[in-house]
């Protein structure tokens, strides 16, 4: 398998209870696995070969067809991600408007690339394409709060907002 | 529920949707009758909830209650207004008084001393709605709104999208119970076809005769599906129809259900629209408990109902067999047509599929006729358009257009033009399937026919302004990018072409293209367009095709000249010192971190090419514009 998890999966016992419940919310509709797969990712963050595991026992069918499914949706991440989750949107509207220097800019302040994690599991940086708030191009998000008409110089003290809220270091 | 039911809801709720339709002296008549003074509409559209709306409106709440207003004043959240680079967005009725880029401060005035007091606080409006003697204009005359004809739209902005009386309050349901109680299903489908409605999605495909296929092909089961993985970069119609008046799309889906025998429908959307999501759900749940889905609606016998499904994130899930076999819970691929989802479509059953746009214009077809539709737009694209008008242009926002205007309305009327002074270069449509209209066309009237005459297509409906300082190469290769990214893999040509044509662009911006790439790049994509198992991987030439049509020369600097004449590609940009200018402070080379400025105190400085990494660090910190990139 080509995507390794930084660190070895440990989950809740409540997190299992919830993964069986959703499994049986899902079992006899037809087309169970994407909404399972997503509401699996709500439950543990992200798709571990272990969660992928017990989704291809639950519902009856082989791990690679999960492993296919979870692979091929963007939406999907293999790989745990930051406690803050910032995703630079490279849609049409915020490109022609500069998100690549935003993005290079956030990449350069958290010494990480697209799609990596901060060692300290505080951040993480994905690209999206296209969260429709064109109005404010460029735009990128952090968690679930969108911050909009960007400038490079903006980015680092955005960062060091949720660093001193968060009270680590990068 | 009953017809009679339906009138006796829309006549209880009617008169407060009409306060913000009626000139003010009439409407401040009617406002009193509703029992609401005025009326606060605040937009609740992505696009204003990223700029800040949940917080304006919970100020809004506060202010009125500290003010004791709150039982004279009704406030509603609405879908898109369109304007949303001036979000967020509030308007005050029976005035109409048009509040841009509203702040909790800003509120706080607007209630006190409009709402209290009476007197519209004039600085907090849109600028354009207020006249040089300082009168105010309505909405509907700014030139933003003049030109456009809202159709898809027309409840957006204007209703409450989680309040299902509103939505009756505009005829909603209306177009069901005709149908239903007054139609056959083949009437249904005539109708349609007479109103030479044609798929929002992008493809044109005639919507009446994708329903009387589906409804010739003869099963027990059959779908109805609504398109609402809005994928293309930078275009936000469905989201905004979704989020602005989702209960139009489930009043559709019936219709459409009951033309060709359907009795489940499935919506698939994006799952990165929460908002639209939420609504759609609610709005579901608030028409299954009023009775417009489930069993034997209107007393008629028939029977239907809608479940959401989200999308995770590929585009190719917008190609049609490639969201039903997702929706199948596998890897979003597509399948080889024929056979046509009419005839073999979803879990193998016969299926429509239309885009949320197209579904938008169903119930006013079914009311209004199909004379109505084709009085509107051109022969052979009737009706209107929603573009999602975003770039380098003023107003960026939804705007929807009786089709055949001209490229140039909507870029210097509507969009008021591009800022900074800058020159039209090109419109782009169709997202990474279209292509580009270069400055030259922009008299071309925007219909299906036309926008592929000019080797681009309408697509669903973005539409990105460029100006001249963007680089067409760079612009192709933005959307090979995206191509690769979302190619699913299962065809050759589309899985490898995209990735060549790819790494092709690339050398190109990089310097080192040959004249010979230029005619393997047409090659390959004849191929590609012939081969490729669907729409993704046959349009996905395109944006080059286009921009090497249009643009040539761009391409040709880059491989000869070895320069990018709009200073876009990084490889191929030189700074330079205008010695003129410079004072030698030194500031430049102090600060390039890769040590290539070298020059004495109060001397002019020089860039060494050969270090220069292209940062353009340097630039941004003269205080004296004597760096120069080209």
């Amino acid at each position: 398998m080509s995507e390794k998890t930084l660190f070895a999966f440990k989950s809740t016992s409540a997190q299992d209870e919830k993964l069986k419940e959703v499994i049986a919310k899902y079992k006899d509709v037809p087309g169970a696995l994407l909404p399972v797969l997503q509401e699996a990712q709500g439950i543990f963050g992200y798709l571990p070969i272990e969660v992928q595991q017990s989704v291809a026992d639950g519902l009856g069918i082989s791990l690679s067809e999960v492993y296919g499914v979870a692979t091929f949706y963007s939406q999907f991440s293999l790989t745990p991600k930051g406690e803050h989750r910032i995703s630079v949107c490279l849609g049409t509207a915020c490109y022609v408007k500069g998100a690549d220097k935003i993005l290079a800019e956030l990449e350069k302040k958290l010494g990480i690339t697209s799609g990596e994690c901060t060692p300290d599991g505080m951040f993480s940086i994905d690209s999206c394409r296209c969260v429709g708030a064109c109005g404010l191009a460029p735009v990128m998000m952090i968690d679930d709060e969108v911050y909009g008409k960007l400038t490079p110089d903006q980015v680092g003290k955005i960062i060091d907002s949720y660093i001193e809220k968060g009270g680590k270091s990068v | 529920m009953t017809l009679e039911e339906l009138n006796r809801i829309k006549q209880e709720h009617e008169k407060i949707v009409q306060v913000r339709e009626i000139v003010a002296s009439e409407g401040e008549k009617l406002a009193k009758e509703t029992g609401y003074r005025k009326q606060v509409l605040v937009c609740g559209g992505t696009g204003c909830t990223s700029s800040g709306s949940k917080k304006v409106l919970d100020a809004l709440h506060k202010s009125l209650k500290d003010n004791g207003l709150e039982d004279e004043i009704l406030v509603v959240r609405t879908g898109c207004f369109g304007l949303c680079s001036l979000g967020p967005i509030m308007i005050v009725y029976p005035e109409g008084a048009f509040y841009s880029q509203a702040t909790p401060e800003g509120v706080q005035r607007i209630v006190k001393e409009h709402l209290k007091e009476g007197n519209i606080v004039k600085d907090l409006l849109y600028k354009e709605t207020v006249h040089t003697d300082g009168s105010i204009i309505s909405l509907s005359e700014t030139d933003f709104y003049k030109k456009q004809l809202r159709i898809a739209l027309r409840n957006c902005g204007v209703i409450d999208p989680e309040d299902i009386n509103e939505y009756i309050a505009v005829d909603g349901y209306q177009a069901l119970a005709k149908a239903l109680t007054t139609m056959t299903p083949d009437d249904v489908i005539n109708e349609i076809t007479a109103s030479g409605l044609r798929g929002r999605g992008g493809g044109g495909f005639p919507t009446g005769r994708k329903w009387s296929f589906a409804k010739a092909s003869v099963n027990d089961v059959k779908y109805v599906c609504c398109n609402a993985d809005e994928g293309d970069p930078g275009a936000f119609m469905d989201r905004s129809i979704l989020e602005g008046d989702p209960q139009c799309i489930i009043e559709a889906m019936a219709i459409a259900g009951y033309a060709i025998g359907a009795h489940h429908g499935f919506v698939y959307i994006r799952a990165e629209y929460p908002i639209a999501v939420q609504r759609l759900q609610i709005a579901i749940d608030q028409a299954r408990s009023m009775g417009f889905l489930g069993k034997n609606i209107f007393g008629s016998g028939f029977d239907f109902d809608i479940e959401i499904r989200l999308g995770a994130g590929a585009f190719v899930c917008g190609e049609e067999t490639a969201l039903m076999t997702s929706i199948e819970g596998h890897r979003g691929e597509p399948r080889p047509r024929p056979p046509f989802p009419a005839v073999k479509g979803l879990f193998g059953k016969p299926t429509v599929l239309n885009n949320v746009e197209t579904y938008a214009n169903i119930a006013q077809i079914i009311l209004k006729g199909s004379e109505w539709f084709t009085s509107m737009g051109t022969p052979t694209s009737p009706g209107t358009k929603v573009f999602a008008l975003g770039g380098k242009i003023t107003n960026v926002g939804l705007v929807e257009i009786p089709m055949g205007t001209t490229l140039r309305e909507i870029i210097e009327e509507i969009g008021g033009g591009i800022p900074n002074g800058k020159k039209f270069k090109a419109a782009q449509t169709g997202g990474p399937s279209g292509g580009c209209i270069p400055a030259k066309h922009i008299d071309t009237p925007i219909d299906y026919d036309s926008l592929i005459k000019l080797g681009s297509m309408m697509g669903s409906g973005g539409m990105i302004i460029l100006d001249e300082d963007t680089c067409m190469v760079d612009i192709a290769k933005f959307y090979l990018e995206f191509t690769v990214d979302e190619s699913c893999g299962k065809c050759t040509p589309c899985r490898v072409g995209t990735r060549r044509l790819l790494q092709i662009l690339d050398k190109i911006t990089k310097g080192k293209g040959t004249m010979e790439d230029l005619d393997k790049i047409e090659e390959l994509a004849k191929h590609m367009q012939l081969s490729s198992l669907c729409a993704l991987g046959q349009t996905a030439p395109n944006p080059i095709l286009s921009t090497m049509n249009y643009f040539r020369d761009e391409y040709i600097a880059h491989i000869q000249d070895k320069t990018c004449p709009a200073a876009v590609c990084k490889a191929l940009k030189k700074y330079e010192i205008i010695s003129d200018k410079c004072k030698g402070c030194t500031l430049c080379a102090r600060n390039c971190p890769a040590n290539a400025i070298t020059g004495k105190v109060k001397t002019p400085h020089v860039i060494n090419q050969d270090k220069c990494i292209k940062c353009g660090v340097c630039m941004n910190n003269c205080r004296f514009r004597a760096i120069e990139v080209h």
